[in-house]
């Protein structure tokens, strides 16, 4: 076994090192059809075919009939493969696409979720994944189950896996609907249809086996497409191909930069103080009009048509009344058209404010704001991190290696997979920020650099920009930038050709595959063996079980798609609720179960509940798509952070609930010693088949 | 299935080392978090000092405490004769 297991190893070596070259040359002979004059659009869709079909390819070659197979990719994944594949599992459109916009946009305060979504695998590699692989089971419910007894733990293990894993799943099928629509140009309904496919026909046939192993394909993909631009820009703007080393250094010159730009007596300050007191002037009259539209609606259409009967009563010039009849015309047509617009335009006010520190810890105008963000910035963190160690499709992977010192191994492997990604984001950030500030702000309307121009074409909502003050040159407050265009302009600010984009698309791509696969899968699983396998028919064939699980994962996967292509908002906050409801349902009653020997049923249960209880009553009270005011909030910490108050709550369940009912049977301490030993004499077996 | 004296002794240094990896993970997250404001005026590598730890140091720190972790409790196994045979 032990020599099996070394070939297969040096053999996936080979594999994944031949694959890697392969598509290494794909990317250069698509960068020679490029300079030989192939469109944008085809380069898009070769790389959309070509990554599907791959991902199929492996779905194909990896699918299976076996159980273990099937839940557990047979459980000989070594250590560093299963890194990778959680990696990619890990990391979803959001971190791939979004993370370095919310870091542009926020600065400081979004390095909350670089810490936390990499922190809570600490957590992951002390507290759970080597005991939870000495388990040997398949899934979460499963091991609450086991160690809790009944099916009470378990369902309520299934249903908080259900809701975390399923918030999650639209937002990635989301993300691959707005990749494969802007890439190739299809309607974004088709895209969700077209991405969907790819993640079925890798899942469906194979399992975790082929999820797995199109998740190792996928990470490269992912991982070579983030790394290229930055490094690039680096190179540009430093002359260090280092970016993650250097960009302290541009930071230092964005916060000088940013002095100027607030000071209103340099030049540029002042040009910027203009600019910001145009936009507030705006919004201050788009509020007052507000107030009573209706009137406002027919003074100003009155207003505007005398100016044009002055204008040629007056034998005005003729530019001067086609001004007035232009105005006019741009005068909104009817009230709810001009409530409408008056209501965009309020919105200008945020962006009146001075230019935002971006090293800055904790702004605020007092003391009392920045304890306030300090205090959420902390919360935030932790919430991610402990939700990290909770997500049901993370800690299914720690199942899939060899043996225990693997798992623990492989937890080291994943974090550097994901760090490696993690430390790049804030540099990205940084350099295109330092490039926005110092050669796109100050230059001139007449000539905008080639991306700028190129994006504000293409897409309004990520690259907006107008002359407010008319003097022809660009001001910082002039230019609205959308999130994720940070990391899709990156290659053309860096000067690379156009296939690097796709390539870029082709990763964010992988991010959102492989992030669904696993969500997918993790839902699939909890329905087919928790709760049919072991609920409703515990000696189902083996055959019976797999055709009801593939049929489940189609069901729920067409589900999924449906429910995402009715664009759901507020899709950023579900995908942070999932992370406070996983920390706070699941998080007390695995670690107690690990733990705490005495831990017991009521203890589980009520834990559990009195978690999601407090945590779901929290963002119910408090956030307003549920209803709530903020003015509800406890201690001013926001509803994303819910679980700050959810986790100490499940605790205080599991101690109060095993406190006041009798110990766990002498079988279930027996389970609790031979998950703390990965070998031991005369153990029991708990391995699933 | 009986835990002897040696069993009890891997248990407990178990929980040492996670205790002890705990807090250095507490420590580099929250404390030096909690402080940010306090320690903005050092400079490394060009950033100040909060910055760069919530955008690299920590995550090294991380990055490290894990595979430490790996390593010494795989010794521990071995050490405790509770390491998983080779099959």
């Amino acid at each position: 076994m032990a020599t099996a297991q070394k070939t297969f190893k040096q053999q996936l070596t080979k594999y994944y090192g031949f694959y890697t070259g392969g598509f290494v040359a794909f990317v250069i002979v698509l960068g020679i059809l490029e300079a030989m004059g192939v469109t944008p659009k085809v380069l898009g869709y070769c790389f959309l075919v070509a990554t599907i079909g791959l991902y199929a390819g492996i779905g194909v070659m990896s699918r299976t009939a076996d159980v273990s197979e099937y839940y557990v990719a047979g459980r000989k994944v070594p250590a560093f493969f299963n890194g990778m594949a959680t990696g990619a599992d890990w990391m979803s459109a959001a971190s791939f696409i979004g993370m370095a916009g919310t870091l542009y946009a926020t600065g400081y305060s979004g390095l909350a979720f670089v810490l936390g979504w990499t922190g809570g695998y600490c957590l992951v590699a002390l507290f759970l994944a080597p005991y939870l692989r000495k388990f040997g089971q398949f899934t979460i419910p499963d091991f609450l189950g086991a160690r809790y007894g009944g099916n009470i733990p378990r369902t309520i293990g299934v249903v908080a896996a259900i809701i975390c894993s399923f918030t999650y799943v639209i937002a990635q099928i989301y993300g691959v609907g707005i990749i494969t629509a802007r890439f190739t140009g299809l309607d974004f309904g088709i895209g969700v249809y077209v991405g969907l496919a790819g993640i079925l026909v890798c899942s469906f046939l194979g399992g975790m086996r082929a999820v797995t192993w199109t998740q190792v394909a996928q990470y490269i993909i992912l991982i070579v497409a983030y790394m290229i631009p930055p490094v690039w820009l680096a190179v540009k703007q430093t002359g260090t191909p280092i970016p993650q080393l250097v960009y302290g250094y541009q930071l230092q010159k964005i916060t000088d930069r940013e002095k100027v730009l607030n000071d209103a007596a340099s030049p540029a300050g002042a040009k910027e103080a203009e600019v910001r007191k145009l936009l507030k002037d705006k919004a201050a009259a788009a509020e007052a009009a507000l107030k009573d539209p209706a009137k406002a609606f027919a003074d100003g259409k009155a207003a505007a048509e005398k100016r044009v009967a002055d204008a040629k009563a007056s034998n005005a010039s003729p530019d001067d009344i086609k001004k007035a009849e232009a105005a006019l015309a741009k005068f909104p047509k009817d009230a709810d058209a001009a409530k409408a617009q008056w209501t965009k335009e309020k919105g200008l006010a945020a962006r009146a404010g001075p230019v935002k520190a971006h090293a800055e810890a904790f702004a605020g105008a007092d003391d009392a704001a920045r304890d306030k963000s300090r205090r959420n910035f902390l919360a935030l963190i932790l919430c991610l991190m402990v939700g990290t160690a909770a997500l049901p499709h993370i800690l299914m992977r720690y199942y899939t290696t060899p043996s225990v010192k693997e798992a623990r191994q492989s937890v080291f492997w994943s974090l550097f997979f994901i760090f490696l990604l993690y430390f790049t984001a804030p540099a990205l950030a940084v350099l295109v920020k330092y490039e926005v500030y110092h050669n796109v702000v100050g230059g001139s309307f007449a000539a905008l650099p080639g991306w700028v121009a190129n994006w504000a074409k293409v897409d309004p909502t990520l690259m907006n920009i107008s002359d407010w003050n008319g003097d022809g040159i660009i001001q910082l407050a002039e230019i609205v930038i959308g999130g994720d265009l940070i990391v899709l302009a990156t290659p053309e600010i860096a000067g690379l050709p156009y296939v690097i984009s796709g390539l870029v698309a082709a990763g964010g791509l992988a991010a959102a595959l492989s992030t669904a696969d696993g969500l997918l899968l993790t839902i699939a699983n909890a329905l087919s063996h928790d709760v049919y396998y072991k609920m409703i028919d515990p000696h189902a064939p083996t055959t019976r079980r797999l055709a009801i699980a593939k049929t489940l994962l189609l069901i729920v996967a067409v589900i999924a798609a449906y429910v995402t292509s009715l664009k759901p908002g507020n899709i950023l906050f579900l995908v942070g609720a999932a992370f406070s409801l996983a920390a706070s349902g699941f998080f007390p009653a695995l670690v107690c179960g690990v733990f705490w020997r005495r831990a017991n049923k009521l203890g589980a249960i009520l834990g559990m509940s009195l978690g999601l209880g407090v945590c779901i009553y929290y963002m119910v009270k408090t956030y307003a798509f549920f209803g709530g005011v903020a003015a509800n909030e406890w201690f001013g910490i926001s509803a994303i952070s819910a679980g700050i108050f959810g986790i100490p709550a499940g605790f205080l369940g599991v101690i109060i609930g095993t406190l006041i009912s009798p110990a766990p049977s002498k079988d279930v301490q027996e389970l609790v010693d031979h998950v703390r030993y990965p070998n031991l004499e005369g153990d029991i077996n708990t391995q699933g088949t | 299935m009986q835990l002897t004296q040696k069993h009890q002794e891997y248990w407990s240094r178990n929980l040492k080392i996670t205790a002890l990896l705990l807090f250095i993970w507490f420590f580099v997250t929250f404390v030096v978090g909690w402080f940010s404001r306090e320690l903005a005026g050092v400079t490394v590598l060009g950033f100040p000092l909060p910055f760069y730890m919530a955008a690299q140091g920590s995550l090294i720190v991380y990055v490290a405490i894990i595979w430490y972790y790996a390593r010494y409790m795989n010794s521990l196994d071995i050490e405790y004769g509770v390491h998983e045979g080779e099959e």
